[in-house]
């Protein structure tokens, strides 16, 4: 293994100590249980909106907490969910009274602990709503899976939803809209390097230099197809058409197109990517109205991408656009 | 013959010493169909019950369970993490303020675990998940009770049973949980989920088999 780490067991507290002196103006850190929350929380009358998830993915989580997306974050163990604990005081510590969203992606042990923390924060008398992302379409969605896992949409749910709250929405109204979003986006990744997770210390999957993975998610595990490398233009069709043909997208629709890399794909790849994703949704008559390029939602090191389709309206256009304010994005501030 | 808050104490310490012993190869099962932290957060959990033990070990066994239950939940994460609290939650309110429990207690503090996982879980058999060793243990242990077995044997019995559960594991497809993502993939692997657990019911087995 060759990282810049120290002690393996070390490596989320050192990084989240190293986004707490980086960002002042944007984010509290607070130590066991661990959990980040925007500077100003809790912003009283407003939504406050809480993700978290296994550590691994920046700058999700943490990178999206600020005004105008995440009023906090929990990050769990590299690739690990956090527990009901950090989820809880993070509610508390967030909670400006008109209640908490709770942005949960889909796998088993986000689910459960995000279920439990909710139900303790009610106990303890705060309004608590979930939404599950669940865009990945290179998962059946059937009773023999544990569903569809929360890939790329997630983070442009958490960029909208944020944005409403911002407005003043309510928690009903942001649920809604957080549920609409999911309606409408869809996802599916590739890998073309495996992982290494620090405290295991070796590759999480192998993969031989003319191969690659189709159908991954984010936590280094295989996906549901070992091909033969292929050029970009081929693994984009790979990936479009199945986005495409799920929700279906139809021609006349406008979408957000995002383009992610799993962290070990430079941006130069990535618009190559982007220039075929354009290329053919432009042949379907499917109009690319906003688009995301870059590592937003990362598997550590692994080299590979995603691409996520959102289907646009005036709304969410309007949505998508309002200013935000985190260490991972940020315009029109 | 009876089980006592020691021998409790025992098996909870027992099992920590088999999670830092297996941690590795938890990981190497749960690298091919999952995400290869099984081990790893099997082993950051029970390090911080070890280290919570002293301050409980002179209160009742159901005491005990549901604070190894709660330790678990706040320092394992991922899906292991709330599955085995409940393991241990439901087993100590089962058993409840006693200092010493028989092997129906057993029995029944095993079953309530076993359901509170299915629940939480929606799991079934066969899924290839933890309950593929909790179930033919428990059948194990309750046809041996009928049958009149001593606890050795009874327990023996159920860890024997837990391990073919376990083994019965690998030609499966998953059907919960990370490895569910693999599909066909899934099949000719060990369940790590299933494997912890088999563990947890042999380390059992292994420390009360004189009582």
């Amino acid at each position: 293994m060759k990282k810049l780490i120290n002690n393996p067991e070390d490596v989320v507290k050192e990084e989240l100590k190293g986004i707490e002196l980086a960002h002042p103006d944007l984010v509290k850190v607070f130590y066991d249980p661990d959990f980040i929350v925007r500077a100003d929380a809790p912003v009283q009358g407003k939504v406050a909106l809480v993700s978290g998830g296994g550590s691994g993915h920046e700058p999700m989580h943490g990178g999206f907490v600020g005004k105008g997306m995440l009023d906090a974050a929990c990050p769990g163990a590299v690739f690990t969910s956090p527990t009901p604990d950090q989820m809880l005081e993070a509610t508390k510590a967030v909670d400006g009274g008109a209640g908490v969203l709770h942005i949960v992606k889909n796998y088993t042990g986000d689910v459960m602990n995000f279920e439990m923390a909710a139900d303790l924060a009610r106990d303890e008398g705060i309004e608590v709503e979930s939404v599950i992302v669940n865009d990945d379409v290179a998962v059946e969605d059937s009773t023999w899976t544990a569903g569809r896992r929360g890939v790329g949409l997630t983070v442009l749910m958490e960029k909208i939803v944020g944005a409403a709250a911002e407005e003043g929405r309510s928690l009903k109204e942001c649920a809604d809209l957080a549920r609409k979003v999911n309606g409408q986006g869809r996802s599916m990744g590739m890998a073309l390097t495996s992982c290494t997770v620090p405290h295991v210390g070796k590759p999480s999957f192998d993969l031989p230099e003319d191969e690659m993975e189709i159908g991954i998610g984010i936590h280094g595990e295989p996906g549901r197809h070992r091909i033969k490398l292929e050029p970009a233009d081929k693994i984009t069709e790979m990936l479009l058409e199945p986005v495409v043909e799920d929700l279906p997208y139809k021609e006349g629709d406008e979408v957000l197109l995002f383009v992610n890399s799993m962290g070990g794909t430079p941006l130069i790849e990535l618009y190559i990517v982007y220039r075929k994703a354009v290329e053919i949704l432009d042949a379907k008559g499917i109009k690319v109205v906003r688009n995301l390029i870059g590592p937003y939602i990362t598997s550590l090191e692994m080299a590979g991408m995603s691409i996520t389709l959102l289907k646009m309206d005036e709304d969410l256009k309007k949505l998508w656009d309002a200013p935000v304010k985190t260490a991972g994005m940020r315009w029109g501030i | 013959m009876a089980i006592t808050r020691d021998d409790v104490l025992n098996w909870i310490k027992s099992y920590a010493q088999a999670i830092e012993e297996n941690c590795e190869m938890l990981t190497d099962l749960d690298r091919e169909i999952g995400d290869a932290d099984h081990g790893a957060n099997m082993r950051r959990g029970f390090r911080a019950v070890l280290e919570k033990l002293p301050s409980v070990e002179d209160k009742d066994i159901g005491t005990i369970l549901k604070n190894v239950g709660m330790t678990l939940l706040s320092k394992v994460g991922g899906a292991a993490g709330p599955l085995y609290s409940t393991m241990f939650t439901k087993a100590g309110m089962t058993i409840g303020a006693k200092m010493e429990m028989d092997l129906n207690d057993w029995a029944q503090a095993l079953e309530a675990g076993t359901t509170g996982i299915a629940k939480l879980g929606k799991a079934l058999p066969n899924d290839k998940t933890m309950l593929d060793a909790l179930y033919p243990a428990l059948n194990a242990l309750s046809a041996a009770m009928g049958n009149g077995a001593s606890v050795g044997e009874a327990l023996q019995k159920s860890a024997d049973a837990a391990h073919e559960g376990m083994l019965a594991t690998i030609p499966l497809v998953a059907r919960k949980g990370r490895a569910s993502y693999l599909g066909e993939r899934s099949a000719g692997h060990q369940d790590p989920g299933a494997t912890s657990t088999y563990l947890l019911i042999k380390t059992a087995a292994e420390t009360w088999t004189d009582c």
